[in-house]
Formats: C-alpha cells, sequence, structure tokens
C-alpha cells in the first residue's frame, strides 16, 4: 500500500469515528419521535447554523465547483454564488414561517397548509425524488474519491457513506447528526485552508506554473454571450430557489427554537456559507496553473484532479498528507449530505409509507434502513450514466416543485389544494423530463440542448403559472382553516394566539 | 348581610340587554375569533413581512441579479484587474458575499422590528392600564 493510500485511509476511518462518535455522545437522549425528527427544536442559532451548513456543503461543493472552475473557467463561479444566495431568498420568504408552521417536513408542511390527502402525496413524491437525485451522486462521487486515492472497488466508498449514515440517523435521528453535522462544516472548511495554506506557501514540487492557460480569455469569461446568457440565468434561477425546496434544507428550520432563531441561524448560514465559498474557486484556479493537463468538464476526472493536486505541487510525504486531509473533507461532506438526505428521506416513507403499520420511532429506522440500501443498489445501477450533473439538475427540479409551494403557500391565501398538486406534478415532469434526458446521455445539440441541461429558467415559470391558475379556478369558499395558518405562519411566537388545528404525524409537543 | 334601608327609587328602563357589555375588547382575541377586525391586523402584519422580503429580493436583482447582462454588455470589465485578479473573478469569487449578508442582515433588523410593532399594538390594546 502505498503512502498515500495509507495516509487516505487513516483519515477516512478518523472522519467515519468522528461522526460516529458525535452521533454516540447524544445517542442516549433520542427517545422520542420529535427528537428523531427535528431534535425536540432545543438548538440554539450557532449550532444550528454550523450543522445546515455543515450538512449542505455536499460534494459538489467540496471537490465539485474547483473541478468546474479547472475545466470550465469562470463560468462555474456562479454555483457557490447560487448556493448562497438560495440562503438569502429562504431568509426572505420562508425560514420564520416553516419554522412557526410546526411541521416537521416538506408532506407535512403541504398537509397543514391545504389540508388535502392529494397535495401530501405529491410533495412527499418530489421529496423523494429530489432528495435520491441528490444521494446518488454523494454515493458515486464518495466510491471514486476512495478508488482514486487507494485503489479500491468503486462500491468500498459508496457503501461506507451508506452504512456511516445509517447508523447515524436510525441510532440517534436528528439530534444525533446535528452535533456531527456541525463539527463536519469546521471539518471540511479546516480541511480546505490547510493543504491550501501550503500550497501558497510551500511550492517545491516538480510541477511548472502555465501562466498561459490562466490567461485563456475563454476560460476567463464568467458569461459565455447568446446562449449562454439564458444558460447563466437559468442555473442561477435553479440555485437561488432550489436551496428553499431541498428536503434535507428544510428539515433544519424545524429544529430552530422559534421564528426569529429560525431567521438569525440563516443569517449565520450565509456568513459560514460565504467563508467557505472564497476556496474552491482558488483551488480550481492553482489546479489550472500547475496540472500538467485540463481534465474532460462532467467527468469524475475534474474532481479528481483538485484531490491529487497537493501531490503534482508538494510532492513527497507531506503531499500525500495534504492529500488525506483534502479526502478527509471530502468524505466529511459525503457523509453529512448523505446523512441529512437519508434522513429526510426517511421522515416522508417512514411517515406515508411505513407509519399506518408501525409506532413513529420503528417506522423511522425502517424506513431509515430501506432509504439507505434503495440509494445503494440505484448508485450501483446507475454507474453507467452521467450522474455528475444530478445536483444542479436537483436544484432545478426543487425549484420547480416545492419552491412554488412554499413561496405561494405561505404568503398566498388563495393557493387551493388542486393548484398545488397541478403546479408540483407540471414542474415536476417537466424537470424530471431533463434531468433523465441529461442523465442518459440523449440531450439534443443547439439551442434546446440548453435548455434541457438548464430547463430552471422556463420549468419554474411553469409551475408557478399552473398553481396560480389552477387555483383560480378551483377557488371556492375560502377554507375556514386558512386564516388561521396565516396566524400560525407569520405571528411571533411572544403573541398568544390560537395556533391550534395541525399537529405533525407522531408530534408529542 | 347589608341591612340597605329601603329606599324609593325612580325606575329606569333599561335599554340595553347587559350581555352587550362582553364586547371583545383585546386584539389577540378578535383575532383568534377570526372577525374582520382581527383579519385587518393579521393581514397588516402578513404585507408588511412581504413587502419588506420583496424589497430585499429587488435589491438582490439589481446588484447580484444584474450581473450576467453586465458581463455580456460591458465585456472591458473582464480587462480590469485588481489585487492580481480580474474584476468578474473578484466581484464572483468574494465580492457578491459581503452582499448577500448586508442585505440578510438588513433584513433581519426589519423583519423584527415589523414584529414588535405587532406585538406591542396587541400589547397596548390587551392591558391598557399597565404600560410598560
Amino acid at each position: 500500500m502505498s503512502t498515500r493510500a495509507l495516509a487516505t485511509v487513516v483519515a477516512v476511518v478518523l472522519v467515519v469515528a468522528l461522526t460516529l462518535g458525535a452521533g454516540a455522545l447524544s445517542l442516549r437522549r433520542a427517545r422520542t419521535p420529535s427528537e428523531y425528527y427535528v431534535a425536540s427544536r432545543a438548538i440554539s442559532p450557532a449550532t444550528n447554523a454550523a450543522a445546515v451548513s455543515g450538512e449542505y456543503l455536499s460534494a459538489a461543493s467540496f471537490l465539485g465547483i474547483a473541478g468546474l472552475v479547472l475545466s470550465r473557467g469562470a463560468t462555474s463561479l456562479w454555483y457557490p454564488v447560487g448556493w448562497t444566495a438560495g440562503y438569502l431568498l429562504l431568509l426572505l420568504f420562508v425560514a420564520a414561517p416553516l419554522r412557526r408552521s410546526r411541521a416537521y417536513t416538506l408532506p407535512d408542511f403541504a398537509e397543514l397548509r391545504l389540508g388535502s390527502q392529494a397535495a401530501r402525496t405529491t410533495a412527499s413524491t418530489m421529496v423523494v425524488v429530489v432528495a435520491l437525485l441528490y444521494l446518488v451522486p454523494q454515493f458515486r462521487e464518495a466510491g471514486l474519491t476512495l478508488r482514486i486515492l487507494t485503489g479500491a472497488p468503486t462500491w468500498v466508498g459508496a457503501a461506507v457513506v451508506a452504512a456511516v449514515a445509517l447508523v447515524n440517523v436510525t441510532v440517534g435521528g436528528m439530534r444525533s447528526i446535528t452535533l456531527a453535522q456541525a463539527l463536519q462544516y469546521w471539518l471540511k472548511l479546516a480541511a480546505l485552508c490547510l493543504p491550501l495554506a501550503f500550497l501558497l506557501v510551500h511550492r517545491t514540487g516538480g510541477s511548472q506554473v502555465v501562466v498561459e492557460r490562466l490567461r485563456d480569455p475563454h476560460w476567463l469569461e464568467p458569461v459565455h454571450g447568446g446562449q449562454g446568457l439564458y444558460a447563466t440565468y437559468s442555473l442561477v434561477v435553479a440555485l437561488f430557489l432550489g436551496t428553499m425546496g431541498l428536503p434535507h434544507v428544510a428539515v433544519r428550520f424545524y429544529t430552530n427554537r422559534d421564528g426569529r432563531a429560525a431567521r438569525r441561524t440563516t443569517v449565520v448560514v450565509l456568513v459560514l456559507l460565504s467563508v467557505f465559498y472564497v476556496l474552491p474557486p482558488v483551488y480550481g484556479a492553482l489546479a489550472r496553473a500547475y496540472l500538467p493537463e485540463t481534465p474532460t468538464p462532467g467527468t469524475g476526472a475534474a474532481d479528481a484532479a483538485i484531490l491529487t493536486l497537493p501531490g503534482h505541487v508538494v510532492g513527497a510525504t507531506l503531499g500525500d498528507v495534504l492529500v488525506a486531509v483534502l479526502a478527509a473533507g471530502a468524505f466529511a461532506a459525503f457523509l453529512s449530505t448523505s446523512s441529512g438526505l437519508v434522513l429526510s428521506i426517511a421522515g416522508v416513507v417512514g411517515q406515508d409509507v411505513i407509519g399506518r403499520r408501525l409506532p413513529t420511532v420503528p417506522a423511522f429506522q425502517v424506513a431509515g434502513v430501506l432509504v439507505a440500501a434503495g440509494a445503494l443498489a440505484l448508485t450501483l445501477l446507475t454507474s453507467g450514466l452521467a450522474v455528475a450533473q444530478a445536483v444542479e439538475l436537483a436544484f432545478a427540479v426543487a425549484a420547480s416543485t416545492l419552491c412554488p409551494l412554499l413561496l405561494l403557500g405561505i404568503w398566498w391565501r388563495g393557493l387551493t389544494s388542486p393548484g398545488a398538486v397541478a403546479g408540483m406534478t407540471v414542474g415536476g415532469v417537466l424537470s424530471t423530463a431533463a434531468v433523465l434526458t441529461v442523465t442518459t446521455g440523449a440531450v439534443p445539440r443547439g439551442g434546446l440542448g440548453v435548455v434541457v441541461t438548464q430547463p430552471a429558467l422556463l420549468t419554474v415559470p411553469v409551475a408557478f403559472a399552473t398553481m396560480v391558475v389552477v387555483s383560480l379556478l378551483t377557488r371556492g369558499a375560502p377554507p375556514p382553516h386558512v386564516a388561521r395558518i396565516m396566524v400560525r405562519l407569520h405571528t411571533p411566537e411572544a403573541v398568544a394566539l390560537d395556533r391550534e388545528g395541525f399537529r405533525a404525524r407522531g408530534a408529542d409537543d | 348581610m347589608s341591612a340597605e334601608p329601603p329606599r324609593r327609587v325612580s325606575r329606569v328602563t333599561v335599554t340595553a340587554p347587559p350581555t352587550h357589555r362582553r364586547r371583545r375588547t383585546t386584539i389577540t382575541s378578535e383575532i383568534d375569533a377570526q372577525t374582520q377586525l382581527g383579519e385587518v391586523y393579521v393581514r397588516s402584519l402578513v404585507r408588511a413581512q412581504l413587502r419588506l422580503a420583496l424589497v430585499v429580493c429587488a435589491v438582490l436583482g439589481v446588484t447580484v441579479g444584474l450581473l450576467p447582462v453586465l458581463f455580456v454588455v460591458a465585456p472591458a470589465l473582464g480587462e480590469v484587474h485588481l489585487l492580481g485578479v480580474t474584476l468578474p473573478w473578484l466581484v464572483l469569487g468574494a465580492g457578491c458575499y459581503p452582499v448577500l449578508i448586508a442585505l440578510a442582515a438588513w433584513y433581519v433588523r426589519r423583519a423584527e422590528r415589523n414584529e414588535r410593532a405587532f406585538v406591542e399594538l396587541l400589547g397596548a390594546h390587551h392591558a391598557p392600564g399597565r404600560q410598560p
């Protein structure tokens, strides 16, 4: 076994141990449904913000952005900006009302607001679709990382991540993964900062700086004209609006103490993400300058290039150790995001599919096993497909389905259940069709191809319009519960008002 | 036992039944009973919060949101170097984030102010004799 493989294995084992250890620390306290789902809503904004950021910064953020900057250049800088700005929009329109709704999951919110089983089922379906689109690339990327650095078969990395996520989620639930995810934010930040410091200071490797490749005008250009402007805006819309519809992000807001804490958490999240997102583009640019060749965009090669960058620049044992540090950060990203996603899908499956037959907590645990095993199987089955873009497409699907449900549900009394179901269905079918086209590699050439790879600028307005038009067509007498729900969503908790009328399934508080 | 001496009292006609004195006096009870008055108060809060969110959103739109158009319309910006980096790289790589954080902090201050005003409005009617 080479030094690099050994160092990587040690780093990955340490990260796994840290994740499980943090979960075990809070193990004895997760007993009730509300602790499993929302950690009994007793987590401070600072911890919660680190946990939100830790959960959110996925493989795409840690390796993907740097790899894209390396291969495509400045057009990729919109990703970190969009992923951060998504939290600003979430803060403006969703954070406090979502917390005040006192629902556990997005389907809970749909049922609460619309009082309809059909709306709940549609929202559940979209949650599972979005989360799987996001989860499979995490597993895939973990497999690739481990294969590149240690030579292990790709299923090993995926299985490790799936197993750890499963243990953390089924044993401890939300309380257990909150601490682990808060730690993982700081771990990821350190894992990017440390090698970067060496790369900038200690350049003793054999590689020569290829300044010419940093002067390439196409690489430097942030927006390519014509179709590029459409593609950029479509990406911006997907990222800005998709964040609020990500199920593993939404569930995090239920763990705040109250609406005010939910807002303050979001501001801290913006700060933490901003600090983090400055770093990956620097890696991309350094890799562009130091690596002998530019990998093809959209393949695992670009992400792998980032992992091995310290080996090229610093060289020798120190280089191998720095590679292992990056691998540790990457695994922290896979583990935290996967845990959050498995938790959010298990929450939905546990409530809506199994919950009718079993008590809440066992249903949740059985659902966790099914979800982790199912996603792992899906990862192995789709190994021939281009899932690299699935994460950004997951944002487009979330922006076209769950985002309009949240925005119109919170701010417009006129939203009806048929309207919400129609809007989510139309947005979901259109954006999912785009996903399938891209992952199977059947993207047509020319303008239509640009639309298919970046569908949000069309599918999001269509979904909103469908929701509004069908709601207006099916408008009857306003249901009496809507006024009560508006009170519940928007009034501060300090006022003693009647907010009853809905309890999340399995709620005990 | 009071032993009030019987007095001659001139009879007056009671013109309103005493139940009418049980008027809803607090806004919270108006809201709970979903009266039109209660609705007005809740709607005013929701409108104020939505207006604030849309204003902040609009500021985001004309700052970060217009950057793609700006970069296409004024490609000369790509020639400007600051701190050894071209301007678009500096703006997208680092410059956007302080704007996002500032907008978020501004929004939270204003949203909490709206809510405080709502609480005070309700509190003032709730306990008219006990001003803080």
